[in-house]
């Protein structure tokens, strides 16, 4: 392996993974919406259609449902489809062949068969695109049996992670949120994986754990940046997997600081937050809690257009703060 | 009506009164002033709207339809406030062309309170309900059924109202074009399906994403008729339209429209124009811009002249200058109202 490392893009370090996949594997290929000449919505195939050609990098017609069925048939018959959605949001549209179909064939038909399936969903507000085009949606098909759901905070495991879904045989969707596909970091060169299923402690600290997804990362680290200048040391677990989802390490992390704050930008209710938190209630982590768990989710509304009101709608970093501060100051 | 035109038209139109375009059949001088103005009032709201965005005045994207001024204004010429309309992500002609204010349109571009959508919705959903329109939206295809659904409440309520669908050349790959056409035809609704096709959605162009020559085509597999017009020839899209509304208007059924057309600017606002070339685009500009077309033929059939045309055009930089400047001093949305219209207040 090679282990050089150099600053790329999230966006960069996608692309990276896809070319190394289809340089690796003949039965890779890349289906989507605009991923050719156009480099995709977000540019993230780029040029990768002039280096793999259009057999490789396949624009579909504007038809989600049925690319997302041909994208599980060639799945099921000895391909290894990667397909981009636009817009997380058109997952609606899809809906029927990803969680009736891809999810659930392998079991429905007794482990015969397997949907060795990959799904790229740009994801998140902040860009100004109102209700249609801004939700976070991991929680709807987290919520399937049969799905892996994966939520990579840094090009790093942008770039692991998109591996390791490729390697895996059941379909295994991804969230990338689109505020980060310019944010740069380490990537190792090469091939190399990021483990599902398992999160990453991004900061230790004593005082307070913060469990967080995605863009949430960023904003939890810059609170838990502020807090520490405060004398509050916060734990910051970056979450990375939906589901399956890894309660040891945050387990150890709440038994440990004994405080819980979840912050994730989809709705709040019934969200990823939700989960957390039960499964430590239920979990012997729950003796060790010396306040009420604090979720921070998205507001209960669509995503608003004006840019203040966009920006309400979901957890910024004075909230974190403030949930921090209240928690371990014994604030009810 | 038709006898004033005769008159009016006199000067060039010795061949007689049915040789000349539909439009100038159908419509007084005064009737289509106003559609050149309205034509005219949608490409300077879109070029204000453009403007604002690179002086970094409104955030977001937007779908500019510049080039497609003619199909939006002459599908909605035979319809009434009464009648409803469903549009798409490019949505603004629609909007203007079913008798929205363009100070409000403004307004909800800014993200202000006094927007149509409350500054809630952005370019992506500016409609005026008040005048039919049930909505532009960021779905592709997503209006199609809706347009359906409303056509059959205009059947069942007895209204004579019609509904008109439009969408662009992508959605007819959405399998919600295929099943509402299907319903439609089947229960005969008072629906029109317009197709804006502009040769591409988004970077796709509708030879590579469409196994048929015509989107116009499709209809016959739905048992409706399929029109095929010059998108960019008001008085041609004008013509089917009124085909369609009286067919659907007298309990006929449905219609399928094609407008083939073009859009001069970018996809959104992040389109490099990869995919065609500069000779394309600036021939479609230089040689088949509606609006142009549109003056041209008012000339010649001597309904308008130059002087009539530069007062059009004076009147609408007024209305453009004073809505921008509504917009701009309109109060924004309150935060407290974050949740406000998520449901239905029942206090
Ligand atoms: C269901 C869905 N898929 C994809 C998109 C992204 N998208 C927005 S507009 C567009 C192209 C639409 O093309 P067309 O219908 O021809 O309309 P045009 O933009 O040419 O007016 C695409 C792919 C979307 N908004 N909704
Ligand atoms: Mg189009």
């Amino acid at each position: 392996m090679d282990t050089t490392i150099r600053e790329l893009s999230y966006a960069q370090a996608i692309q990276e993974a896809m070319a190394i996949a289809m340089e690796r594997d003949e039965r890779v290929f890349l289906m989507g919406e605009d991923i050719g000449v156009y480099g995709g919505a977000f540019q993230v195939t780029g040029d990768l259609v002039h280096r793999f050609g259009e057999d490789r990098v396949m624009d579909t017609p504007i038809s989600e449902l049925g690319g997302a069925g041909v994208a599980v048939g060639a799945a099921l018959t000895g391909m290894r489809p990667i397909f981009e959605f636009q817009f997380s949001d058109f997952a609606a549209l899809a809906m029927e062949q990803i969680v009736n179909q891809a999810a659930k064939m392998r079991y429905m038909l007794g482990g015969a068969v397997s949907v060795p399936l990959v799904m790229r969903f740009p994801a998140g507000s902040g860009t100004g695109a109102a209700a249609q085009h801004s939700q976070s949606i991991e929680a709807w098909l987290g919520h399937v049996p049969g799905l892996k759901v994966v939520q990579p905070a840094t090009p790093h495991d942008a770039k692991g992670l998109l591996l390791a879904a490729i390697e895996d045989p059941d379909p295994v969707m991804i969230f990338e949120h689109k505020l980060l596909y310019k944010m740069k970091g380490p990537v190792p060169e090469g091939y190399y994986t990021t483990p599902i299923g398992k999160a990453e402690i991004r900061r230790e600290g004593k005082d307070v754990t913060i469990v967080a997804t995605a863009i949430m990362v960023h904003k939890a680290l810059e609170a838990a940046e502020t807090l520490a200048s405060e004398g509050i040391a916060a734990e910051v677990i970056d979450l990375r997997t939906v589901r399956p989802m890894d309660r040891e390490t945050i387990i150890a992390s709440v038994k440990k600081t004994s405080r819980l704050i979840c912050v994730y930008e989809g709705v709040k209710t019934l969200g990823v937050g939700a989960e957390v938190s039960a499964m430590i209630a239920e979990s012997d982590a729950f003796d060790f809690l010396d306040a009420p768990i604090v979720r921070l989710g998205g507001a209960e509304t669509p995503i608003p257009y004006n840019p203040e009101l966009e920006k309400a709608a979901v957890p910024q970093v004075p909230d974190i703060l403030k949930s921090a501060r209240d928690l371990v100051n014994g604030v009810r | 009506m038709g006898d004033k035109i005769i008159a009016q038209a006199k000067p060039k139109a010795e061949e007689g009164r049915h040789n000349l375009p539909f439009a100038f059949r159908h419509y007084s001088p005064g009737e289509l002033g106003q559609a050149l103005r309205k034509m005219y009032l949608i490409r300077r709201f879109e070029e204000g709207a453009e403007e604002s965005y690179t002086r970094g005045l409104i955030h977001g994207t937007m779908h500019l339809s510049i080039g497609q001024e003619a199909s939006a204004v002459g599908i909605s010429l035979p319809l009434t406030d009464d009648d409803m309309i469903t549009s798409t992500h490019r949505g603004h002609g629609h909007c203007i062309a079913k008798g929205a204010e363009v100070s409000r349109m403004f307004a909800e571009f800014f993200g202000k309170e006094t927007g149509y959508c409350r500054g809630r919705g952005g370019s992506m959903h500016i409609a005026d309900v008040s005048k039919g329109n049930l909505g532009a939206n960021g779905i592709v295809g997503g209006g199609i059924p809706i347009a359906v659904g409303a056509a059959l409440s205009m059947k069942k309520l007895k209204t004579g109202r019609v509904v008109v669908s439009y969408f662009g050349d992508g959605a007819n790959n959405e399998g919600a074009f295929h099943e509402a056409l299907n319903m439609a035809s089947v229960w005969k609704l008072p629906v029109i399906f317009v197709c804006e096709n502009n040769g591409y959605g988004m970077s796709t162009s509708t030879r590579r994403s469409t196994a048929v020559a015509n989107v116009a085509d499709r209809a016959a597999a739905y048992a409706m008729p399929g029109v095929i017009v010059d998108g960019n020839d008001l008085s041609d899209v004008a013509e089917a339209s009124h085909a369609a509304v009286e067919r659907a208007r007298h309990g006929e059924g449905p219609t399928l429209i094609e407008c083939k057309t073009y859009r001069h600017r970018g996809h959104s606002k992040s389109d490099r124009n990869r995919y065609r070339t500069k000779e394309e685009i600036e021939d479609w500009i230089a040689n088949r811009d509606p609006i142009q077309l549109f003056e041209a033929q008012m000339q010649e059939y001597g309904v308008i002249d130059a002087a009539g045309i530069e007062a059009i055009r004076t009147d609408v930089e007024r209305e453009i200058e004073a809505a921008i400047e509504f917009a701009k001093t309109s109060p924004a949305p309150d935060l407290a109202g974050l949740t406000r219209d998520v449901y239905t207040d029942l206090a």
